[in-house]
């Protein structure tokens, strides 16, 4: 694994700065307490670091490629943008990154039934992919409004061997799969591993999901080293819960490239109707961390919006809270339409239909590019395809 | 060590009656009006304390119920701010004892230091917090809460050196959470619960402890405070409620049941 020179994070409590720690009732103590002590004994070990390293380049695909997006650099006439092509990760997600770690250490803890939660399914796939092939029991929660809007996935779930579990309560998306899997894991600890699927929950989670995303950032590192000879200028990824932007700007907190983090700002911004947690919420204990949280002045969590339900989701990795207040990443947001659009400008321009999370950090590049020049490097994390999110694209663009 | 009206509460109980039983109900539940004339009917009905919710809109230890009497006290208008209203009008015509329990979120947006100030001016005797364990004890309460109890939980995967130390750091009494998982789950290895909980009593000789968590009939009910101070019910009374015609006399009797079966040991 990989350790900064200068940046770490978190402080041994499981802190990031005031963020992160161990919200969570009495009974997950014990079991977070042994997954850190697992996961500290095995990060550093040479067996399971070849056994995760044969996993992601046999099983995933990894490396996944950098590619030179050259018609969308033609069309700003800006800086050279590169993409890093996590949608070519078997599964179609950075989310298997994650999982994969995970499900060596379950195996390494001895649990047997795996649980995750799921906003657009892809870290359900991912997770129910994993378990397929170590042969373990799967369940995941999915909220009822997503299911609905990620159709394919569910399908795809379900013909991998797991069990799909709709969640109505609440907004019926991923902060409720996310509060019913948490439920779950309170009632069955002594079998049961629970994987996240991103940057959040209470230590260790956020710091595991990022050591084993960070290889998206490492590979980047190398590849545009290999390509330029240098580093690169920008980097931009979305930020759902951060398992994508952390793990791709990890490797990379100790130099001078700019990370910008994008949010979904849904109908934007004023309506009240977005998840753009880091520019609009507060601090708040939420789901086993104390973040950022878009909540009302009651301290009662708000029911956000976005078209995209990886993004769908009103809390944010502590980690990222962090990197807000001490400016080392800078935050902005895309609403959904803009997002759209982004969707159709890239697969018209580069043959790649990225997925609607990805999309927001695309339409960045129509705010980024006019201001940069054009001996700089911008490079993308196209964090997942889009071929789960086609329903949605084609109702918008050909409404019924 | 703090000077617990709470610790001095049980322990008189304990000299005359034998055990305790605490209910839960969600602040507002089912309804903001005539709430207050419920808790003191439930205080008649049998009930030595009341454990008041805050709801919250993610409730990740509470079961289907609680959830739902959550979801319902919010939709109409309940939040903190209301709650310690609701408090402060109980305590003027009852002095049994009142704990606030509730989630970290609404209590930190509310502001702790402020809570502290609002809930010695009430008098309300202590707080609950479900999702503050002691590893975060520190930097949620401060030192705010120094002369309020703080009622802590052990559950059945706490280790027995980590029972001392929530022992130590809890005020009032330690909740006892009798099993893994949330609130209103059934019982279905009572035994091993039972032997669980004598268990706690050897290791935490000098405290109170109430037993909450799937305690949901008289049976039940008396086992667990065999072992124990006494026990504490919520979703069976909530559910009990939301199956009640508007009078709550099941309800009442339910407690009322309760309390007396208890009372034989
Ligand atoms: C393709 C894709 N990108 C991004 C995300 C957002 O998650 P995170 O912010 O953890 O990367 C998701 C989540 O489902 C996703 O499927």
């Amino acid at each position: 694994m990989i350790t900064q020179k200068t940046y770490r994070q978190p402080d041994s409590a499981g802190k990031f700065g005031k963020y992160g720690g161990k919200y969570v009732p009495e009974t997950l103590i014990t079991p977070l307490l042994e997954l850190e002590k697992a996961y500290n004994s095995i990060k550093d070990d040479e067996d399971f670091n070849f056994q995760l390293a044969n996993l992601n380049k046999n099983y995933t695909g990894r490396p996944t490629p950098l590619t030179y997006a050259e018609r969308v650099t033609n069309h700003f006439s800006k800086a050279k943008v590169y993409f890093k092509r996590e949608d070519l990760c078997h599964t179609g997600a950075h989310k298997i990154n994650n999982v994969l770690g995970q499900i060596l250490l379950a195996k390494r803890i001895g649990k047997k039934r795996i649980i995750a939660e799921t906003g657009a399914g892809q870290h359900g796939v991912a997770t129910a992919t994993a378990c397929a092939k170590f042969g373990l029991q799967c369940v995941v929660y999915m909220g009822e409004s997503d299911i609905e809007r990620q159709k394919p996935n569910v399908f795809r779930m379900k013909l991998l061997g797991a069990e799909v579990v709709p969640v109505s309560s609440g907004s019926k998306t991923l902060k409720d799969a996310t509060n019913e899997a948490i439920r779950d894991w309170v009632t069955n600890v002594e079998d049961t591993h629970y994987i996240i699927g991103s940057v959040v929950g209470p230590h260790p989670y956020p710091m595991i999901v990022r050591d084993f995303q960070s290889i998206i950032g490492r590979e980047t590192k190398e590849q545009i080293f290999l390509e330029e000879q240098r580093l690169p200028d920008y980097l931009v990824a979305c930020v759902g819960g951060g398992s994508n932007a952390i793990g791709f700007f990890y490797p990379f907190m100790d130099d001078k490239t700019k990370k910008i983090g994008i949010e979904a700002a849904g109908y934007g911004l004023n309506i009240n109707k977005h998840c753009a947690t880091l520019t609009l919420g507060r601090e708040g204990i939420f789901q086993g961390m104390k973040t950022y949280l878009l909540q009302n002045t009651d301290g009662q969590v708000n029911e956000v919006h976005s078209i995209s339900a990886g993004l769908d989701y009103p809390g944010v990795g502590p980690e990222h809270s962090l990197l807000k207040d001490n400016g080392l990443v800078e935050y902005y947001s895309i609403t959904d339409e803009e997002a759209l659009y982004a969707v159709k400008l890239v697969s018209e321009l580069e043959g790649i239909i990225p997925a609607l999370e990805t999309a927001h950090a695309l339409a960045y590049l129509n705010y980024l590019l006019p201001k940069t020049s054009k001996d700089e490097i911008v490079i993308v994390n196209i964090s997942g395809r889009g071929d789960k999110d086609l329903n949605t694209i084609i109702n918008y663009f050909n409404p019924k | 060590m703090k000077k617990s009206r709470l610790e001095n509460y049980i322990n008189e109980i304990k000299l005359h009656e034998g055990k305790v039983l605490s209910v839960f109900i969600t602040c507002g539940f089912p309804s903001p009006d005539g709430f207050e004339e419920l808790v003191l009917s439930l205080f008649d009905a049998g009930a030595d304390m009341i454990e008041l919710g805050v709801p919250f809109s993610d409730p990740i230890a509470d079961g289907s119920v609680i959830q739902f009497s959550s979801q319902q006290a919010l939709s109409q208008g309940i939040n903190l701010e209301r709650t310690l209203l609701i408090a402060e009008k109980i305590k003027s015509q009852s002095d049994k004892p009142i704990i606030l329990m509730g989630y970290a979120n609404p209590f930190l947006s509310y502001g702790v230091s402020e809570l502290a100030k609002s809930i010695k001016e009430i008098g309300i005797d202590g707080i609950i917090v479900p999702d503050v364990p002691i590893e975060e004890y520190d930097d949620f309460f401060e030192d705010n809460f120094n002369e309020v109890d703080t009622i802590l939980l052990v559950s059945p995967t706490t280790p027995t050196e980590r029972v001392i130390e929530i022992g130590n750091k809890s005020s009032g009494f330690v909740y006892c959470v009798s099993v893994k998982g949330i609130t209103g789950k059934q019982h279905i290895e009572q035994k091993n619960s039972i032997e669980y909980v004598r268990g706690l009593r050897h290791i935490l000789k000098n405290k109170n402890i109430l037993v909450g968590f799937g305690i949901s009939d008289e049976q039940t009910a008396y086992k667990f405070s065999g072992v124990s101070d006494g026990v504490i019910i919520g979703s069976a009374v909530i559910k009990s409620i939301l199956n009640s015609n508007g009078t709550y006399k099941e309800t009442l009797d339910f407690v009322k049941r309760i309390k007396n079966k208890i009372s034989n040991y």
